[in-house]
């Protein structure tokens, strides 16, 4: 079985700050991480792989410096990682990325894809089944658990407010939440060695040649007009007094505001 | 005439609270716009009186004999079909789990842009529409257009937006069509989740508890209070991972986003991630021991106090009210 998994590179969101003057992320010195869906997804095919003895790629597309999330996937267990990686691909939007990792797992060859369910950067959960639709094959996303016998997969997918059991063939798309496992650590032996052989292959749009109209900045149907802070202003009233008469103030307060 | 389309999710006959919630959006852009709000869905069962009660000028109902459940594959080319013909300008769909699994693979087959988990929507001079989400675990807010395709595609978080009710008599298209027979996918079964909870998502009064807790039976005791209230529990991350509270109903960054009138919360500290999943909620009570508590900053109403004493204070006084 020949599995893909989708991996990105993203800024760990709990270390960001706020330039209090320009109202700008900085992102200096904020460290990259894996995506931790993705890291849950690359799990989900490394346990296939040990069940079943399956060939795992990992692909990320990004700059130079994503190579860093397909050592570790390498140092976790992958047996291939390839990064795509261009300047005409900066700049994607949803649409123009899955444009570019659907051109790639084409020519990389599939029976199943991971992705994670989301990156916590662009938050869009979207790359995933959008990468499904341009491949023409079917999506099981959010899935918390999957099993695999008798040459079908058995999904249970995490729902709003239910869990749905799905069947599913190849070939499939899964988007895995982070919830689905503990990712595995990655072997500090195979890391030193990989990082001595440097195998990471890196693909541009020389090898994908795709229509440069419909990827990067310029083929993104959608555009960023504007980003800003958000701002929280509230009055905050602070009720006081003796533990009576705070629950005495807040009741009244919420029936004349018809709250309650 | 322009056409702002709602996609109308449905469930065991009912219609989600989110699909009406859009529709009510759809009406207030469509008078800025001159266009008329187009309310689809997909069921086999007929939901118009429902859908008619939150104004549409006309509702498209799609529907075959063999329709089960929701299938990516199958809604996607239903739709599909359907708006590639009648061209409409503005798509919105909610961001349930539903919502965000078919609004890429849809904008993808339609090749058009999609705005993600929208919390402003708006329309500029030229009837653009202007849509604006969190993006870095809400700590950036982003503006996105779609200028150059059609539909211009969004989709909304539950509770952004409120419904309204709007008399309104629209025109009714059933449209039969066939199911693809072999479909890849195939839903065995669906398990409900714990069913004590009631989905949060749509509750009107949420209770939550946090590490200040200190203990499983705090939530008892909150939900206590849910109760008086006709409301909900909810938890922070820490509660849930302190095991005293199932992950399900997390409020937050990595959990639900929630808007009910009155969120209650009660020994959480406010870190951004939990707000960025509640500070949208009309009206927020914190009750906190350490009146540094970063929750305080975004609380409607502030109480410095211990958890213990003042919830089953309020619990009694609420009781007392009702008699
Ligand atoms: C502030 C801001 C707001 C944005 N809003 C939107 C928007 O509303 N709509 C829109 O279309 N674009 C938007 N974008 C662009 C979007 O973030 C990028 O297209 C990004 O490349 C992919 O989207 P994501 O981060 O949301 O990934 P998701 O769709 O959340 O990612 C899902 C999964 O896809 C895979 N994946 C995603 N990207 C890569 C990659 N580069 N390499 C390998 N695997 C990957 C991973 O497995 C990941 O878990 C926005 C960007 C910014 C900066
Ligand atoms: C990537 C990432 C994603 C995350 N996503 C989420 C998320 O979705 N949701 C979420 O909630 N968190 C999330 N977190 C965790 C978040 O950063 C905080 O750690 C968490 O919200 C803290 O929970 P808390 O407020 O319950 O606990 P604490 O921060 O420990 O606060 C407990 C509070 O209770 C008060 N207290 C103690 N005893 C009492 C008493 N008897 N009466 C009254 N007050 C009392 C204390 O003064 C304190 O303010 C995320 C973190 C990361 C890194």
């Amino acid at each position: 079985m020949d599995i893909v998994v989708c991996i990105k590179q993203v800024p760990d969101t709990t270390e960001l700050k706020i330039d209090p003057i320009t109202g700008t992320l900085i992102r200096k010195g904020v460290p990259s991480i894996m995506n931790y869906d993705d890291k849950a997804a690359l799990e989900e095919a490394l346990k296939l792989k040990d069940q079943i003895g399956a060939k795992v790629t990992a692909i990320s597309m990004g700059p130079e410096q994503a190579k860093e999330v397909l050592e570790e996937a390498l140092a976790m267990g992958a047996d291939d990682a390839i990064l795509i990686s261009d300047k005409v691909f900066s700049g994607s939007d949803t649409w123009a990325t899955s444009n570019v990792l659907s051109e790639a797992i084409k020519k990389i060859g599939f029976d199943v894809i991971f992705t994670g369910r989301q990156a916590i950067d662009g938050d869009t959960a979207q790359v995933g089944p959008q990468i499904a639709q341009k491949l023409g094959i079917p999506q099981v996303t959010y899935v918390r658990k999957l099993t695999y016998k008798g040459g079908k997969f058995l999904i249970e997918r995490e729902m709003d407010d239910y869990i749905e059991i799905v069947e599913a063939k190849t070939p499939v798309l899964f988007s895995v939440v982070k919830e689905a496992n503990n990712p595995r650590y990655l072997d500090v032996r195979r890391l030193v060695d990989i990082c001595k052989r440097d195998p990471i292959q890196v693909w541009n749009n020389n090898d994908l040649k795709i229509d440069e109209s419909i990827i990067g900045l310029k083929g993104s149907p959608t555009k960023v007009k504007k980003t800003f802070t958000p701002v929280f202003e509230k009055e905050t009233k602070i009720i006081e007094g003796s533990t009576d008469e705070k629950v005495q103030t807040l009741i009244k307060e919420l029936k004349e505001k018809h709250l309650i | 005439m322009k056409e702002i389309w709602v996609y109308i999710e449905t469930f065991n006959k009912k219609v989600k609270k989110v699909s009406l919630e859009l529709l009510t959006k759809a009406n207030e852009l469509s008078q800025k716009l001159g266009a008329k709000v187009v309310a689809v869905y997909i069921d086999k069962h007929d939901l118009d009186d429902t859908i008619s009660k939150y104004g549409a000028d006309k509702i498209i109902h799609l529907y075959s004999k063999d329709l089960q459940i929701y299938n990516s594959q199958i809604y996607t080319d239903a739709l599909y079909n359907l708006i590639k013909d009648n061209r409409p300008h503005i798509l919105l769909i909610g961001a349930t789990s539903i919502g965000r699994d078919l609004a890429p693979r849809l904008a993808a087959k339609l090749n058009t842009g999609l705005t993600a988990d929208c919390t402003q929507l708006d329309l500029d001079e030229d009837g653009l529409l202007l849509q604006t989400r969190p993006a870095f675990g809400g700590n950036i807010m982003a503006t996105i257009i779609c200028p150059e395709h059609i539909p211009q595609m969004a989709t909304v978080r539950p509770g952004i937006f409120e419904a309204k009710k709007l008399e309104k008599i629209p025109e009714i298209e059933k449209i039969e069509f066939e199911l693809e027979k072999d479909c890849i996918t195939k839903t065995l079964e669906i398990m409900e989740k714990n069913s004590l909870l009631k989905y949060i998502t749509e509750s009107n009064v949420i209770v939550a508890g946090g590490r200040g807790l200190s203990k499983k039976e705090g939530f008892d005791l909150l939900r206590d209070l849910a109760k008086e209230l006709n409301g909900t529990i909810a938890a922070s991350r820490a509660a849930v991972e302190a095991g005293w509270a199932p992950q399900e109903i997390q409020v937050g960054q990595t959990g639900k986003t929630v808007k009910p009138k009155i969120y209650i919360a009660c020994g959480i500290s406010g870190a951004i991630q939990h707000i960025a999943g509640m500070k949208d909620s009309k009206c927020i009570i914190a009750i906190n021991k350490d009146k540094n508590a970063p929750i305080f900053k975004i609380a409607d109403y502030a109480i410095i106090g211990d958890v213990y004493e003042i919830v089953p204070k309020l619990i009694e006084k609420l009781r007392t009210l009702k008699q």
